[in-house]
């Protein structure tokens, strides 16, 4: 395993990019499309030529071709061979690189064993779901005992539920791997998730780095730009409820969320995980806020809207199309449901 | 289409049979105009059996017969070794595909005088015209289907540790191979249409020259022989590539 530094890296949108994930290192970079995320991927793995210095483990690495860089990289679209089936896939690094054949096979089958993929290993890619394939790239991408893992997006086609769990179960795997891992997203909770460090890419610049808690609390302007400002509430009051939910009070907003901790000080939530509406909602009370409409914000496809309720005001962001379907104006009455697992706490502590 | 379904394993005979009962029909009860030059389709398989008895039309189709399989196989062969090349390799392709384009689409057929003036009236003459008629459109499909390979199924093999030569030959020829054998597929019925017609105007041997002749004596008998023999090759030598595509490539496709 090794640590990666960057030392002025330019190509395409990428300007002066210095950077250093140190060894065993799970780093998330966070950034909108075309913010020059995979380009810093293809430089590191050495796909095409760049402009600055790669250094592993702080020897340069500049001269050394894609072949030679001893790096598992996962792509978006996974590309498995379709011509190979699961075995063939895994063991392709392997066989290239004319290892013994039983050594191959007994590593092919211990990847199938922690991937969880054994029944699969003859089934080829046309046979296999977005979850599998998923796993099989992924051993695929270890099979060379790689130094570094690069993983580009790698979980954008998955449904919720299954790219949830296969994250947790890799995030268990690069820890006890200890494999010094860059993981590309443009999805801020699964850079929170994920992320030991999140670095925050845009228009090619490396904006800010920093722990998930320092990213989403005290953004710099660009990087608000992108993740959104988040709403701040203070809590008077904190009871704890069963199964980690705890009923916290600020002001006259009183709030389920989830915490393992009963000490709150803060909630914060993103103006887009804020539901607006003009009825009354369905549902119990719970995480449901009256108020005013104070302010509208229009943009192409979104609104940002300003509500008070109370001393508080929070700021809703929604698309343009279900905002105009409402027919709002300023001063009126409107619903707000703040999604609970989105609902951010800062603790006694932290 | 349950129905057909049922009637799956060679349900295309029925039509045949059906065919040829009208044909042999109408010949017998002499409802085409002369007779003469319509015979029946018994009489066709009469002097089938004939030809075949007497050697003449075996000699004849082995001729023929060897001169495509020469012919294909060394413009096929060609055709893949320079298709992949031009395929992979930018320069060799930039260099080679301005000659190449101007000479693809002449027929292969408009050869043919050159050809009898260069080498003369011998094996050598049809052989030449079937590589002409193989390798160009096999070398366009084979370097379109080179060059058609996702490129990132490259990177993954280049970062997996795979030098240029062994990615080509274990990832991107395999995944060409649809589109090579969409070529082979055609030209191996191609190179029989063209052998006949080259051999019914310059060459005294072989199915096209036993036609001619037959020609000559008003056999129509043995002209559908030739015609029956030519169908089923072309049509054989077809499937016999789409059984090899099929089987190379069917577990992943």
């Amino acid at each position: 395993m090794s640590s990666i530094k960057l030392k002025n890296i330019s190509k395409y949108v990428c300007k002066n990019i210095n950077l250093e994930i140190f060894d065993k290192e799970l780093l998330v970079l966070l950034g909108p499309n075309g913010a020059g995320k995979s380009t810093l991927l293809n430089v590191i793995a050495g796909l095409i030529d760049y402009e600055g210095s790669v250094f592993f483990d702080n020897n340069p690495i500049d001269r050394l071709p894609a072949n030679k860089r001893r790096i598992g990289y996962l792509f978006q679209e996974l590309n498995l061979f379709p011509h190979l089936d699961v075995s063939a896939n895994i063991a392709y690094g392997l066989r290239v690189q004319k290892k013994l054949p039983n050594k191959i096979k007994a590593s092919v089958n211990e990847l199938l064993q922690i991937m969880k993929i054994k029944h699969l290993s003859s089934r080829y890619p046309k046979e296999l779901s977005g979850g599998e394939k998923q796993r099989v790239a992924l051993a695929r991408a270890l099979a060379n005992s790689p130094r570094i893992l690069l993983l580009d997006e790698p979980m954008n086609s998955l449904d919720y539920r299954t790219s949830k769990y296969l994250r947790t179960e890799f995030k268990v795997l690069q820890k006890k791997m200890g494999i010094t891992t860059i993981y590309v997203t443009h999805n801020f909770y699964e850079a929170e998730e994920m992320a030991e460090r999140i670095a925050v890419l845009d228009k090619g610049r490396v904006e800010q780095i920093g722990s998930p808690k320092e990213i989403f609390f005290h953004p710099t302007e660009t990087v608000n730009d992108f993740i959104g400002a988040p709403n701040i509430l203070t809590c008077d009051y904190c009871n704890r409820l069963s199964f980690g939910l705890v009923e916290v009070k600020c002001g006259d907003i009183s709030l389920v969320v989830s915490s393992e901790r009963e000490k709150i000080k803060k909630v914060v939530i993103l103006p887009e995980d804020i539901y607006l509406s003009d009825t009354r909602p369905p549902g119990p009370d719970v995480n449901r806020v009256r108020g005013k409409l104070t302010e509208i914000n229009e943009s192409s496809s979104t609104v940002c809207c300003t509500v008070i309720t109370g001393k508080n005001s929070l700021k809703v962001k929604l698309p343009q199309e279900i905002f105009a379907s409402m027919s709002l104006d300023i001063g009126d009455e409107v619903w707000l449901i703040l999604a609970l697992r989105k609902l951010k706490t800062i603790t006694d502590g932290e | 289409m349950k129905r057909f379904k049922l009637l799956k394993p060679g349900w295309g005979i029925f039509p045949i049979v059906i065919f040829l009962g009208i044909w042999e029909t109408i010949a017998r009860l002499d409802l085409m105009p002369g007779q003469f030059f319509f015979p029946p389709f018994s009489t066709v398989i009469t002097e089938f059996w004939y030809l075949t008895v007497s050697g003449v039309l075996g000699r004849n189709f082995l001729s023929s017969l060897i001169r495509v399989l020469i012919g294909f196989s060394a413009g096929s062969i060609a055709g893949l070794f320079i298709g992949i090349i031009m395929g992979w390799n930018n320069i060799a392709n930039k260099t080679l595909n301005p000659i190449i384009s101007l000479i693809y689409p002449i027929p292969a057929l408009g050869w043919l005088p050159l050809l009898m003036l260069w080498f003369g009236i011998g094996e050598i003459l049809p052989i030449t015209i079937i590589f002409i008629c193989s390798f160009f459109p096999i070398l366009y499909n084979t370097a379109t289907g080179i060059k058609n390979v996702n490129k990132n199924y490259i990177s993954v093999a280049r970062i997996l540790g795979a030098s240029d030569l062994k990615i080509l030959i274990t990832v991107v020829v395999p995944l060409a191979l649809p589109n090579i054998f969409t070529g082979l597929k055609l030209e191996s019925g191609m190179a029989w249409r063209v052998i006949i017609a080259a051999e019914m105007v310059a060459i005294p041997t072989g199915i096209g020259a036993l036609m001619m002749k037959a020609e000559s004596l008003i056999r129509i008998d043995i002209i559908i022989v030739c015609l029956i023999v030519l169908g089923i090759m072309c049509l054989s030598f077809e499937k016999f590539f789409a059984f090899l595509e099929k089987k190379l490539t069917y577990r992943w496709r």
